[in-house]
């Protein structure tokens, strides 16, 4: 068993990261994620010599991942909300050059300079693209402590097997709630194999290399887009997660992610104690989404409900896996309120009554 | 008319392209000084040893495919973001020569923030400003650097200050920074200048291995296609018209203590 320590989750995310082998880390203080660029310029230099640098702006933050990245380093950076509209077209730079990074949203409310209260308003953002063109990220969404650590190793694990930009979208509740959590051992960062595309100086017997996202011929263009799609696919095919609790005998399903799959799980028990037998759907990854899962279950249920944090983003993926086949609500809180179990509970066994 | 016949094999060769610099034909306008900066760059980097170890950056603008004609490795940066790209790369690779190349629209008006703050915390990377004055790729609009008077597809009637804002001294500017170790300016617009010119490069990497902050090389150049001048033409009114309001020579240069103590 590994280490256990009480923790925040933006701490747990920062230790992991060092634990993990980061070899740099660079950022722009904001609210509620500050404690992760605090916590590592604290901690990191001293124990892994890694470069930990706070920058100017989240765009330059960004930028300097590009080139981190593409010069073959593991690199994370991390912001919320507003910042991560800033980095946007830096993100779709590296997607498009197929630069792997870790990028860490702990969403806050908006729209605007919005609240620095936890929101899940940024769903679209993160899966539907966010910047400009046809890419996709990998986003990973923790609901506890624990998983905060954990999917900082496994997201760079999957960043550097697809040569591909993930993020972890988290909130502001998940970062400032304190829970046991079990560390990793140190991974050695000067174990790391630096990949052989990246520039670190062109040597006699190789072709120098480039990192660009420029193609200016349509029909070269085209082709790196195809290669794009196709890599998508290839991850669509192999690398969704999703949780599921109680859906075997359910006759209705919570979808949830993040922090609101936790308040879905308690809502479950309260209708389960009043014969409602309702089970809940975790998508892991928000991209690639787990249709699947949610279509199985459409077969059977006679309803869903998708909880989230926002005005209703993700309800719009639940209504494409379901198709029609019965209704899908949404309910969900917005501007940093984070709704009680009762009040979820009154609104499924309202649902539920005329759907019967 | 009489053909006329070489015989190359009884001359000498006083003069090549660097091995640096790839065969190939390159994008740039006729006359266009991209081409002169590229090769005292790449000359810079065969003389110094350092091929091996040079990564570059290219910016958004007309120079946006230098990594095409530069055999060194390289990355193409977002518009304005040369130095925070040079910046990740130095600090992961410390050992390593960076460079960034970025043109007036680049480095000095979507990239200004990132270009000072990079000068302020004394990256250990050469940064070369190639400045003509204008936004060359996309035709001729206004730049940050853009004289009062001149004509551009934005200032049709010239740049007037109070609606356009004066031209930008951004080397001024930034050889005020204790961040910046060697700051210069330079042109390629005859013979003596590019000597010079190449002469500030070659510090500008050599000085790099000392550690002791950026240097920050400007290169006053013309834009014969946008200007609406021949290039040779285009070489004079620079001299007339863009030296007088940027002087050419060293703003900030290491003294002896600086450069023996390295």
């Amino acid at each position: 068993m590994g280490e256990l320590r009480l923790m925040k989750g933006n701490e747990a995310l920062a230790e992991a990261a060092i634990r993990a082998g980061m070899d740099a880390y660079f950022g722009y203080p904001i609210t509620p994620q500050s404690e992760v660029l605090e916590y590592l310029t604290r901690e990191a230099y001293k124990r892994t010599q890694c470069t930990i640098l706070q920058a100017e702006s989240e765009i330059a933050s960004i930028n300097m991942i590009y080139g981190a990245s593409g010069a073959g380093a593991r690199v994370m950076t991390s912001s919320s909300s507003p910042g991560i509209s800033l980095m946007q077209e830096g993100i779709s730079y590296i997607a498009g050059a197929e630069l792997p990074c870790l990028l860490v949203n702990i969403n806050r409310g908006g729209p605007g300079l919005g609240t620095i209260q936890p929101s899940q308003g940024d769903y679209f953002q993160s899966v539907k693209g966010g910047g400009h063109g046809d890419y996709r990220l990998i986003v990973l969404a923790p609901a506890t402590v624990q998983e905060m650590a954990d999917f900082v190793q496994d997201g760079w694990e999957l960043a550097e097997k697809y040569r591909n930009p993930v993020m972890i979208l988290s909130d502001g509740a998940l970062g400032q709630m304190m829970e046991k959590v079990e560390l990793r051992e140190q991974i050695d960062r000067s174990k790391h194999v630096i990949p052989e595309w990246a520039t670190t100086g062109k040597k006699k017997d190789r072709e120098r290399n480039f990192i660009t996202s420029l193609f200016i011929q349509p029909e070269e263009m085209e082709q790196v887009n195809l290669q794009l799609q196709a890599k998508y696919k290839t991850i669509v095919e192999n690398e969704i997660r999703v949780q599921e609790v109680q859906t075997d005998d359910a006759d209705f399903v919570i979808v949830a992610y993040g922090l609101s799959a936790r308040i879905g799980r308690k809502v479950m028990e309260l209708l389960r104690a009043d014969g409602i037998k309702v089970g809940l759907i975790r998508p892991i990854t928000l991209w690639p989404y787990p249709y699947e899962t949610v279509s199985r279950a459409a077969e059977r249920v006679k309803g869903f409900l998708s909880l989230e944090l926002n005005a209703g983003q993700m309800v719009e993926d639940v209504r494409l896996a379901v198709n029609g086949r019965c209704p899908v609500e949404h309910y969900g809180r917005m501007g940093g309120i984070i709704p009680s179990p009762d009040e979820v509970a009154d609104v499924i066994r309202e649902m539920y009554s005329k759907i019967q | 008319m009489q053909e006329i016949e070489h015989h190359y094999e009884d001359m000498d060769i006083v003069c090549e392209r660097p091995t640096a610099l790839l065969d190939k034909r390159m994008h740039y306008c006729p006359g266009c000084g991209h081409g002169v900066a590229h090769r005292i760059i790449m000359e810079a980097v065969e003389e110094l040893g350092i091929q091996e170890n040079t990564i570059g950056v290219a910016p958004v603008g007309c120079s946006v495919f230098a990594y095409h004609y530069m055999n060194v490795d390289m990355q193409e940066a977002a518009h304005g973001r040369a130095t925070a790209v040079a910046t990740g790369i130095k600090r992961c690779r410390p050992d390593k020569y960076v460079f960034t190349y970025q043109g007036d629209g680049d480095l000095a008006a979507i990239g200004t923030g990132e270009t000072i703050h990079t000068v302020n915390r004394g990256e250990n990377v050469l940064i070369v400003f190639i400045n003509n004055a204008i936004y060359g790729m996309t035709g001729g609009q206004m730049a940050p650097t853009t004289l009062l008077e001149q004509k551009t597809s934005t200032t049709p009637y010239g740049r007037e200050a109070p609606f356009m804002g004066n031209p930008l001294k951004i080397t001024e500017l930034l050889a005020q920074l204790p961040g910046a170790f060697y700051v210069t300016r330079q042109a390629v617009n005859t013979p003596l200048h590019v000597r010079r010119a190449k002469k500030a490069i070659v510090n500008g990497f050599k000085w790099q291995a000392l550690n002791k902050g950026t240097c920050f090389v400007e290169i006053v150049s013309n834009c014969p296609t946008n200007w609406g001048m021949k290039p040779v033409e285009s070489n004079k009114w620079l001299e007339e018209h863009m030296l007088p309001f940027y002087p050419l020579g060293d703003m900030k240069v290491p003294s002896k203590e600086e450069l023996e103590n390295g």
